[in-house]
């Protein structure tokens, strides 16, 4: 059963190219093959899996298409659909180029992000809108309606499945990179309880960056990303207690990270910084390399990831990086050193009465052993945080007696 | 991100809303029926409701395992919740441009409260 699954999500953006390449109309053509895609979710674990598994979806997403557009034609001026039925003119683009195009157009900047979440992991990812209604915890209907919105604007935009001229390229290509970066995250979740039949977030989000890197391997960022990916995720086995509770980097049992997806990971960083343009996910890969790296907390080359956070806050700017920074800082001169950085900068708007500011204090005065300092700050970053996780980690941070 | 919106009543907004003309008690209603409307539209609406009275309320405890209820209204509580969004948006500066739309919103009884998520940060 899972074979079927894999084989379904793997076929979906190829069958969807294939018919939007043949018929141009995205909107119908996306809905077909969601439904072809149910159809063989349903029959081929039953009757097995055909000889030719993407003929099969061509075929009955096509005879699908047709009878969706014969249900909707009569509310149709008759000019329209016979536009949306002529056959687009065919290009000269190799078929492997057929991802990326339907990447791109998933992440259409004129797409609100959470449109482009779900549109991506549907028509790119073959998920069902249920499937993606449980991961991202949010009810099928609202889920239905991105998917419907979003195809309804790329459609009023004139937006087309074709490749961006080269200029717009790197632009289009870093929105793919952030929704894919959101997904990521969306999955990367550390409670283990209520989140058991998710369907992995984080995974497919490695899954199609993966993808993207075949298509795409001399685009630094793309490696970058993938990179950062591998390198977080590894540690996930190691990230979160048997109850939930979420552990620090300092105090994760390493034996347990994964060392697979560690060395596929710094060999993609290594190559990318040694070959393409630098760019912020390259750097964060880097510094969670180095971090990845460290046989023991203690060994961790801090002075070398303050360098890395010093570059991405120049290419980057951004509150995150900015505390990251800090933090490196104080690893490397010291807590005392780091509460003065922090002091300057919790003036910028930005970080003022941010809950990470005060974790960031407290952490940096437990390090200078002012638990009692400590403790208030712990309280309020406990006070302001939206997770659940880390509420519970700030708590007992607070009450840990030093 | 998740956001409630949260609609309250005390007992002066519920005088100015029983003295407003029916028309004008119309144009409220339709304004909660096009705010509706466009958050179903926008994808960002997960659930709305308007609540019944809190004279129709229940206040349960459980006591020796047993569960007693006692019929409100809860006196002492002079704002109640009269009824609330639940939205998936943005980010608060779009939740707050919801609330905004809301038509209690002149009267200043309108909250709105992140909700919690379990996604943890790397530490």
């Amino acid at each position: 059963m899972k074979g079927t699954e894999d084989l379904l999500r793997e076929l979906a953006p190829q069958v969807l190219t294939a018919l939007v390449r043949h018929h141009g109309d995205f909107d119908a053509c996306e809905d077909a093959v969601q439904e072809a895609l149910l159809a063989a979710a349903v029959q081929w674990p039953d009757e097995g899996v055909p000889d030719n598994p993407k003929g099969w979806l061509i075929t009955v997403a096509s005879r699908r298409r047709i009878e969706l557009w014969r249900s909707d034609s009569a509310r149709r001026r008759r000019e329209e659909t016979v536009a949306a039925l002529a056959p687009a003119a065919p290009e000269a683009v190799p078929a492997t180029d057929d991802t990326v195009t339907l990447l791109l157009l998933c992440c259409h900047p004129s797409l609100t992000t959470a449109s482009q979440i779900a549109l991506t992991l549907r028509a790119v990812g073959g998920l069902t809108t249920a499937e993606i209604a449980r991961a991202l915890l949010v009810p099928e209907t609202t889920v239905a309606q991105r998917i419907s919105r979003a195809k309804a604007r790329i459609k009023a935009d004139g937006a087309e499945f074709r490749m961006p001229p080269p200029a717009q390229l790197p632009e289009r290509v870093a929105a793919v990179l952030h929704v894919l970066y959101l997904i990521f995250n969306e999955g990367y979740t550390a409670s283990s309880g209520p989140v058991l039949h998710r369907v992995e977030l984080s995974g497919e989000a490695i899954r199609l960056t993966r993808q993207l890197h075949t298509l795409l391997p001399e685009d630094g960022e793309v490696a970058g990303l993938l990179a950062l990916m591998l390198l977080t995720d590894a540690r996930r086995p190691a990230r979160t207690r048997s109850d939930g509770a979420l552990v620090p980097l300092n105090e994760q049992d390493r034996t347990r990270w994964d060392r697979t997806a560690i060395a596929e990971g710094t060999a993609l960083v290594t190559r990318a910084l040694a070959t393409t343009p630098i760019g912020p996910y390259q750097l964060q890969a880097a510094i969670a390399a180095l971090h990845d790296e460290a046989a023991r907390a203690e060994d961790t080359d801090w002075r070398q990831i303050l360098g890395l956070y010093e570059l991405l806050e120049t290419m980057a700017p951004g509150p995150m990086v900015t505390l990251n920074r800090i933090v490196a800082y104080a690893m490397v001169h010291g807590p005392r050193a780091g509460l003065e950085r922090l002091a300057a900068a919790e003036s910028a708007p930005a970080l003022a009465d941010n809950h990470r500011v005060h974790a960031v204090r407290a952490h940096l005065l437990d390090l200078a052993g002012d638990h009692a300092a400590a403790r208030p700050h712990y309280e309020r970053a406990a006070r302001l945080t939206l997770s659940i996780p880390e509420q519970r980690y700030l708590h007992s941070r607070a009450t840990a007696q030093p | 991100m998740k956001f409630l919106i949260m609609i309250y009543h005390n007992p002066e907004s519920r005088a100015i809303w029983a003295e407003m003309s029916p028309e004008d008690q119309n144009l409220g209603l339709d304004a909660y029926e096009a705010l509706d409307a466009a958050l179903t539209e926008s994808g960002e609406l997960i659930a709305s409701e308007r609540l019944a009275f809190p004279e129709t309320a229940r206040r349960v405890s459980v006591r020796d395992g047993k569960t007693i209820s006692t019929d409100g209204p809860f006196a002492e509580v002079k704002e109640q919740l009269a009824g609330f969004y639940l939205v998936d948006c943005e980010d608060i500066e779009r939740a707050t441009e919801i609330a905004g739309q809301i038509p209690e919103a002149f009267l200043g009884m309108i909250e709105v409260r992140p909700v919690m998520g379990l996604r943890g940060p790397e530490m």
